[in-house]
Order: structure tokens, then sequence, then C-alpha cells
């Protein structure tokens, strides 16, 4: 008697906490980014007017995006320091395009056009020029946000073949 | 048991009885009745509202449209003839007198015959807003098109020419844009008077975009303009589709005047597909969780039947014993 | 600080410090509630189950609202209706259950007033209800201010001028109020806090206190019988459960309540899904303009009966009718003269009363939408004449009344 009393509470406990997670899994949807700030995701920067070792900052997803076109010698010890996968070609020129947020705990680190390095005031990480990590306590280099070449414009937020070999070979992780 | 479902029975009645007073029946009687015509546009309304100085001319305006109507059209003629219109109906046209002219691409489909030959004769008459032009159809933005083409013959080629070549596929939304959009701006389809809103960046070393600066003067200039000349800015369209009914819409749209008399909205002359078009574009941009709605709906009410059965029979396991 | 024994479950931990077991009793187990009731008595826990979806629908629609007057429309139909996920749910359930309480309070008050349930002891549950009747209604109101369509702007300006006092032409407390001569965006952002912060926590304040003036005089029944609840509380722990006349809230009161609210649940999602248009209104989907006035403006329906009673009187009496209506409810235990708690059916002329009142409430919420001319005036005339006949009439039948 007393078992299918309780057998029903439960029952009905149980059935209603499955609704429960329905109505949970619309929350959780309501919590999600807006389609159209999902839409926003696309930038597109023209390299033609960059010069060497001037670093552009442009804007995407709200994030700032550092452009830095190579020198000749940056070039050169991008090559010793077997760092030239972190650059991205085009035509015959080389550009390290990175999300400027430090990747230890997000600073905009700032640029030393003298030292060709970043330096990172928070709390003292250092990047050379292509963006790789020199000296602690930042994990690794700048992450490199998902583009597509499309003649001289990179396309900020479109995966290309060239962003994803980088993915593929861990030179950056997903943004 | 018998005395709960007698409760619920009185309280039932109760609630129906109260929600029919304050909705349907409040409805019924706020709203002014005014029947449809189908989208046949002969005047029959015109002629009835019309004051009696202007009766006899609009009766004779709407036999010589039916005489017109009759002629057969030569499509190949209309063509060269069309090409009067489409010095103002093109791609870029600039504002005329208030009011930019529309894109002609689907007139074929959209419009009624009969309207068409209509507007052609003569456009205050046949969009009903004659009252606006006391000096006579040349102050109206389109009135020169009388002084090019008027021979009935002339008229009924164009005609002939909109439907078999302006006739092809149309999206709501172009039937929108086309009808309604160069007065009304749809700000959540992303339209202004001027068309699609065109994406723009703004200065990362500023924060000011001034593409868009200068298109929203554009658009402002373009109000302005509307304004001046219709006496008031047409409304945003976005959610018309849930501020007014269904039947106010379509009666609305067939003749402005019949709902808002002295309106200075001229009667679009959309055709009953047209008409379909528009409306199911503003029922994308006011009413856009319909799908969701119909998907979602069955789920819940399933699921609150079955938790009804169920608590019912807990209901019935705890109060078994209780007599 | 008292002496603490190694505890052996979590229920014994916390029955050591905060007494759950004492808590549990006095709250469910050994709340006693008479047997016989019938389905009128689950409406209060219908009530706090609505409170509790307008609650957490509220806070999902809280995350995109923008309470500027620039932004609130399209913050609530662009970006809630179309891009948040679920946003037009949560909006629909908001809406619904905001109409839907009302009906639900006033089938709650008219129970009570059938019942005698406001009378000898039961005072201070009837006048917290009111309360919570009162705080609603502020509730609502701010709430329809909210996504700033025309009927939110013509409404609160037409309420906040009820406030000028008429011929007293208090026009300095009205712009207090809104903080602007006109409706503004002061106005906005202070009946958004109120609608979003402090009604609410009046609301929850004032649910407890309806619930706690209910445990000591108990809840009635269909016959307002006198109950021993001691002696049936005593029959039903030795298992006599037929033969005691009383159940514990929980878990035998409730599974009633559940069954209720389920048959309510479908009715309530019925109208989110396929007809949730009755608890929007059409006008409000035109942007708030200050310079033009709709053609028809009314209150949403559950207000539409006080504001006939505003309607027909010139202002100053119209003023003073209309604040009577607002507060005349909160005397009825006082103005109910007999001692007699029993059903309206054993009770002579209040039985006629009952349902006149009813009727009258009916008749005068009809006409409070209808526009005001020619007969539907001369009705709500009378309607509202009639709603003070009956309560002057009220503490004089009651007196008569004989005793049972
Ligand atoms: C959100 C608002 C309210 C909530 C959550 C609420 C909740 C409750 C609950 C749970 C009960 C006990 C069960 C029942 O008899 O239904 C109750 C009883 C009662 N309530 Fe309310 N109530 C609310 C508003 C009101 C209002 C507006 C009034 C009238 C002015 C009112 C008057 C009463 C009375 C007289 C009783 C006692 C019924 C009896 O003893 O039989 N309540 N309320
Ligand atoms: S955030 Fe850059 S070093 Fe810590």
């Amino acid at each position: 008697m007393s078992s299918r009393r309780d057998f029903m509470g439960m029952a009905l406990g149980g059935f209603t906490a499955l609704g429960g997670i329905g109505a949970l899994m619309a929350m959780k949807k309501t919590w999600d980014p807006l389609p159209s700030v999902k839409a926003a995701g696309f930038t597109t920067i023209d390299l033609k007017d960059a010069q060497e070792n001037v670093l552009v900052t442009e804007k995407w997803r709200g994030k700032p995006i550092f452009v830095l076109k190579q020198s000749k010698e940056m070039v050169e010890k991008a090559k010793k320091a077997k760092e030239m996968d972190r650059l991205i070609k085009i035509e015959d020129a080389h550009y390290m395009v990175a999300v400027g947020l430090c990747t230890h705990l997000g600073c905009i680190p700032g640029y030393d056009a003298a030292n060709e390095s970043f330096l990172c005031a928070c709390h003292g990480g250092m990047y050379d020029g292509t963006a790789m990590v020199t000296k602690a306590p930042p994990p690794r280099g700048l992450d490199v946000p998902p583009f597509k070449i499309d003649g001289t414009k990179l396309v900020l937020g479109e995966q290309g073949p060239e962003y994803k070999k980088m993915l593929a070979d861990g030179t950056t992780l997903p943004v | 048991m018998n005395k709960e479902l007698k409760i619920l029975g009185i309280v039932a009645a109760f609630t129906l009885v109260l929600y029919w007073g304050v909705e349907p029946f409040a409805h019924s009687q706020m709203h002014k009745h005014v029947e449809g015509h189908n989208f046949v546009y002969d005047g029959t309304a015109d002629i009835e509202e019309a004051s009696k100085d202007k009766k006899e001319a609009k009766k004779k305006f709407w036999s010589e449209v039916k005489e017109i109507a009759k002629l057969k059209g030569d499509a190949t003629a209309g063509e060269a003839t069309f090409g009067m219109c489409a010095g103002c109906h093109m791609d870029g046209a600039a504002n005329m007198g208030g009011v930019t002219p529309p894109s002609l691409e689907h007139a074929g489909a959209i419009y009624d015959k009969n309207f068409l030959i209509a507007l052609i004769k003569d456009p205050a008459m046949a969009t009903n807003v004659d009252h606006k032009y006391p000096n006579g159809t040349m102050t109206h933005p389109m009135g020169s098109i009388s002084s090019m083409v008027s021979a009935p013959q002339d008229i009924a080629n164009v005609v002939a020419y909109l439907k078999a070549k302006k006739a092809g596929e149309v999206t709501s939304k172009e039937a929108f844009k086309e009808a309604c959009g160069r007065c009304h701006a749809n700000r959540y389809g992303k339209l202004t008077q001027l068309g699609e809103i065109p994406k723009t960046k703004s200065n990362i070393k500023t924060g000011q975009d001034v593409d868009k600066i200068k298109y929203d003067q554009k658009v402002a200039e373009e109000q302005n303009a509307l304004a001046d000349y219709l006496g008031k800015l047409p409304p945003d369209l976005s959610i018309i589709y849930r501020a007014r009914s269904e039947h106010f819409l379509e009666t609305f749209i067939e003749n402005p005047q019949a709902q808002l008399k002295g309106t200075a909205m001229p009667r679009t002359g959309l055709n009953e597909e047209g008409y379909e078009k528009v409306m199911e574009y503003l029922a994308q941009t006011g009413d856009p969780s319909a799908p969701a709605r119909a998907m979602a709906g069955p789920w819940v009410l399933g699921f609150f039947f079955l938790f009804t059965i169920l608590a019912y029979l807990w209901k019935q396991s705890q109060w078994r014993d209780l007599h | 600080m008292a002496h603490f024994e190694k505890a052996n479950s979590l229920n014994e931990w916390l029955d050591q410090r905060i007494g759950l077991n004492t808590l549990k009793k006095v709250m469910q187990s050994e709340y006693w509630i008479p047997k016989d009731i019938n389905f009128l008595w689950a409406m209060g826990m219908v009530l706090a189950a609505t409170f509790g979806i307008l609650l957490v629908s509220g806070i999902f629609l809280l995350m995109y609202y923008n309470p500027s007057t620039d932004l609130a429309f399209d913050s609530v139909n662009y970006t809630i209706m179309t891009e948040v996920g679920y946003g037009w749910l949560w909006r629909h359930i908001h809406g619904v259950g905001a109409s839907l309480v009302f009906l639900i309070i006033y089938i709650h008050m008219f129970t009570g007033i059938y019942y005698g349930s406001y009378k000898k002891g039961r005072e201070l549950i009837w006048i917290s209800g009111m309360l919570l009747f009162v705080l609603f209604s502020a509730e609502a109101f701010s709430g329809y201010m909210l996504p700033w369509g025309q009927m939110s702007y013509w409404a609160g300006m037409v309420i906040t001028n009820l406030f000028s006092g008429g011929s007293l032409h208090a026009d300095g407390l009205v712009e207090w109020i809104r903080g602007d001569y006109v409706p503004a965006q002061a106005y906005l952002s202070r009946f958004f806090m109120l609608h979003v912060l402090l009604m609410p926590l009046a609301i929850i304040g004032a649910i407890v206190f309806h619930f706690g003036t209910l445990r000591l005089p108990h809840v009635n029944n269909q016959e307002g019988k006198e109950v021993d609840f001691e002696e049936s509380a005593r029959l039903w722990k030795e298992g006599k459960r037929a033969e005691s006349e009383v159940i514990p809230f929980s878990p035998v009161f409730l599974s009633k309540d559940v069954f209720v609210m389920g048959v309510y649940f479908i009715m309530f999602f019925y109208l989110v899904f396929y007809h949730f248009e009755f608890a929007m209104d059409p006008v409000n989907f035109d942007p708030a303009n200050g310079l033009s006035t709709p053609t028809h403006i009314y209150p949403e329906w559950y207000f539409l009966w006080s504001y006939e009673i505003l309607r027909p009187f010139p202002t100053d009496p119209g003023l003073i009718a209309f604040a009577f209506a607002q507060v005349i409810f909160f005397t009825l235990p006082f103005l109910d003269r007999s001692p007699n708690v029993a059903p309206a059916n054993k009770r002579g002329a209040f039985h006629i009363w009952f349902w006149a009142m009813l009727a009258d409430m009916l008749v005068l919420t009809f006409m409070g939408k209808l526009p005001p001319q020619g007969i539907w005036s001369t009705i709500g005339l009378v309607a509202a004449i009639t709603f003070f006949v009956l309560w002057i009439a009220l503490p004089i039948i009651t007196k008569l009344e004989k005793k049972l």
C-alpha cells in the first residue's frame, strides 16, 4: 500500500526532473551568444599598406589583432629560431598575425620596435617578433586567429588552408 | 467528485464569459467593420465613398479603365513605351517630389492589371489619393506620365509588357521592397527606404564609422522628404503584423481610405499573390518565432498531459483510504 | 553554545543545527489541512507556482532587456523575440503568466468570500492576501511599462496623472513620481527598478507573511466547520486515516495541489504556444510616441473593473470612487457583521450579495474596455453605482443574518 504511494510519488518526481532538464536546456540556449554576435565574427584586413617592423592593431570579435610585417632581418631571425611556421606569407612578404592578448592571463603586450620584441606589463611575459614566447609566465606564443588569404587581404574568422595547417601542426591553439 | 466538477463548470463558465467580453466582443465593438473586395480594382469603393462633386469624375474614370482593359495589348510595342517609365523607375533612382520611384522589376507579378492601367492613366485617381491634389493630377510625383503615355492602346501595351516580361518569380522580400519599401522601412528586416542597410566598418582608432554616418544622413534626408510630402513619416513595418489584425491589413492595403479616411497612403494595387508575398515577409519580420513555437508546443503540452496523469495517480494513491 | 553529538546522517546533522525535523513537521507533515475541501483550495499553491514561473521567465528576459527609452522596444521585440534562443518562449510565458496570475487571484479571492474564509481569526489571512493583490497590481503595471510601446506610454501617462488628485492639482507629485514632465527615461528606469527588484522583494515578503497568517487559524473547509485539530491529528498519527478529519499538508494535500497544477499547466502552456496574443495588446506593438494617443486606450483586463468605476464620473468624484474601489476589499472582514462561517449558499441574503457582486464586477470589466459612448456609458454608470450600493448594503444584510 504505502509502497505504491511512494512509487507514484517517485515516478512523478522523476518525470518532473525530466521536464526540468528540458527547461535547463532551453535556459542554456538563452545564455548562448546571439547569432548576430557570432555573425559579426568576420573582419577583413588589408595588408597592402603595412610597413616593416611597424605594429598595426586591428579588431576582431572585440579582441585586438596584431599585424607585424617582418623585415629581412626579422625573417632571418625567425628562420634561425625555426619559427617560420608562425608567419603568413603573402606575395613575397611575411607577416606575423596574432590575437594581441597575452596567453598568460589576457593582458595586451606592448611592442618595442627597437628590440623587435613584446613585453607584457602585467606579469613580465615576453615575446619575439613572430610573437613566440621568450620569457615566462606565458605558456606559449600568441595565438593566431582563424584567417583566410584573399589576395592581399586577410579575412579573419574564416579558416583557410594555411590556418588549418597551423592548427594541425600545433603552431597555434584554436581561438 | 460530482461537486468538484460542478464547481469547475461554474469557474470555467465565468472565465469564458469574461474572456468573451474583454476580447472578441470588445474588439468587435471597437473596430470599424470594413468589407474586403478580393483584390478586384474596379473603383466600386472609391465611387461609393467619394463626395458628391467627385462621384461623376470617378465613375467616368473607372469606366474608361474598364474599356482599356478590354483592349488587346501588344507587349513588344509596350516595351518601347516602357522606356518612358524606366527613365524614373530605375536602379539608383533619386527622390522625386517626395518619394523615390520604386523598382518595377516584378510589377507584372504583384500588381493587378486593372490597377496598373488606372495608375498610368491617372496615378492620383488610381491610388485613391486625388483629394491630396486639388490642383490636378499633374502635381502628383508621377503626374507627368499622363502627358507621356495617354492613348488607351499605349497604356494597354505597357501593361501587356509588364504582365509578360516583368512577372518573374518574386521573393517575399522583393515584393515588400517594391510595393511598400519606398515609404516604409522595416528595420528588423534591415531595410530602410533606400533598401538594404549596407555593411560598414568603423575606424579602429576613433571608433567612428563614417560610411554609416553618411548612409544614416541619406536615410534621414529621404525620410524628411517623405514626411514633407505625405504629412508624416510612414511607420516602420517591422512588427505591424503583431500590431494590426490580418483583416485590417488586408482591407487597408486594398484601399487605405476605407480604414483611415483621408490618409496620405496611396493604394498599392497589389493582387492576391502580391499581397500574400508581402504578408509572408511581414510575418517573417514580425513573428519570427512561429516555426519554433510549432515545434516545441506539442512536446511541452505532451509533457504536461503525462505529468497530470502521473499526478492524478499519485493523488489517488494518497487519497484512496481517506474516506 | 549547545552540546552537539556526532551526527550519523546528513538529516541528523541538519536537524541538530537548524531543527530540520521540527521544520518539516511545522510546515509539512504536521501542518494539518481539513479533509473537506475542494480544488479551489489548491489555488493558493497554483498562485505560488505561477509566481515562481513569472520569476524564472523574468530572469531570462532580464538578460537582454534594455531599460532605455531608445532601446527598450527593440530589445524586447527584436532581440528577445528574434535573436535570443527561446527568448520568445520566456516572453510569452511571462505575458500569459501575468494575465493568468490575476485570473487565479480573483478565483482565490472569491473562493475566500464564498466560504467566509476571512472571518474570526482569519482576518489577517485576508488582509495579507489583499496586500498581495495590491502588490501584484503594482508589479503588473510597472512591468507593462517596460516594452515602451504606445500602451506602455499612455497607460503610464494616464495612471500617473491620477496622482494629481483632480482639482487638488498636485502636479508636483506627478512630476516627482515620473522624475520628468512626461514619462521619459527617468520614469522608465525607476519603473524598471520597481518591477525587477522592489516589487518582487515585497511580494516575496508578503507571500511569507500570508503563509504565516495561515498557520495558526488553519485553512477553512467547505462547510465552515470548526475542526478539532488536536483530536484529528491524534487519530491521523494513530493511522486512522479515514476517521481523522484532517490530512497533512505534505504529501496528502500537496498531491492534490500538484494534480490541479497539472491541469492548470496544460491550459497555461496551451495559451503560451497557441493563444498568447490575448495577453499582449496589439497596440503595444507600436513604439511609444508622446505626440499621438492611440484611438482606444484601456488597461489590461484585470484592472478594467476599477477603471470603469473611475470613468463614468466627473474627475473628482471619479477619483474618490476609484480610491474607494481600490481599498474597499481590505475591509471585508469588518463590514461582514455576521458571525457565521459558512458557504454563501447557507447564508440567505449574503448568497445573493455574493453573486450580485461577481456579476457586477464582470459587467464593470466588460464596460471598462468598450468605448465610453452611448449605452455603454449608461450601463457602466449603473454598474459603478451598484458596486457602491452593494458595499453599503453589506453590513446591513449581514447584521440581519440569522445565526446558524
Ligand atoms: C500571489 C498571491 C497569493 C498566493 C501565493 C497565495 C497563497 C495562498 C495559499 C498557499 C493558501 C492556502 C491554500 C488555499 O486555501 O488556497 C492561501 C489561502 C488564502 N488566501 Fe491566498 N494567496 C495569494 C493571494 C491572495 C489574495 C489576493 C487573497 C484575497 C484578498 C488571498 C486570500 C486568501 C484566503 C482568505 C485564504 C484562506 C483560504 C481558506 O482558509 O480556506 N490570497 N493563499
Ligand atoms: S597576462 Fe601577460 S604576463 Fe600575465
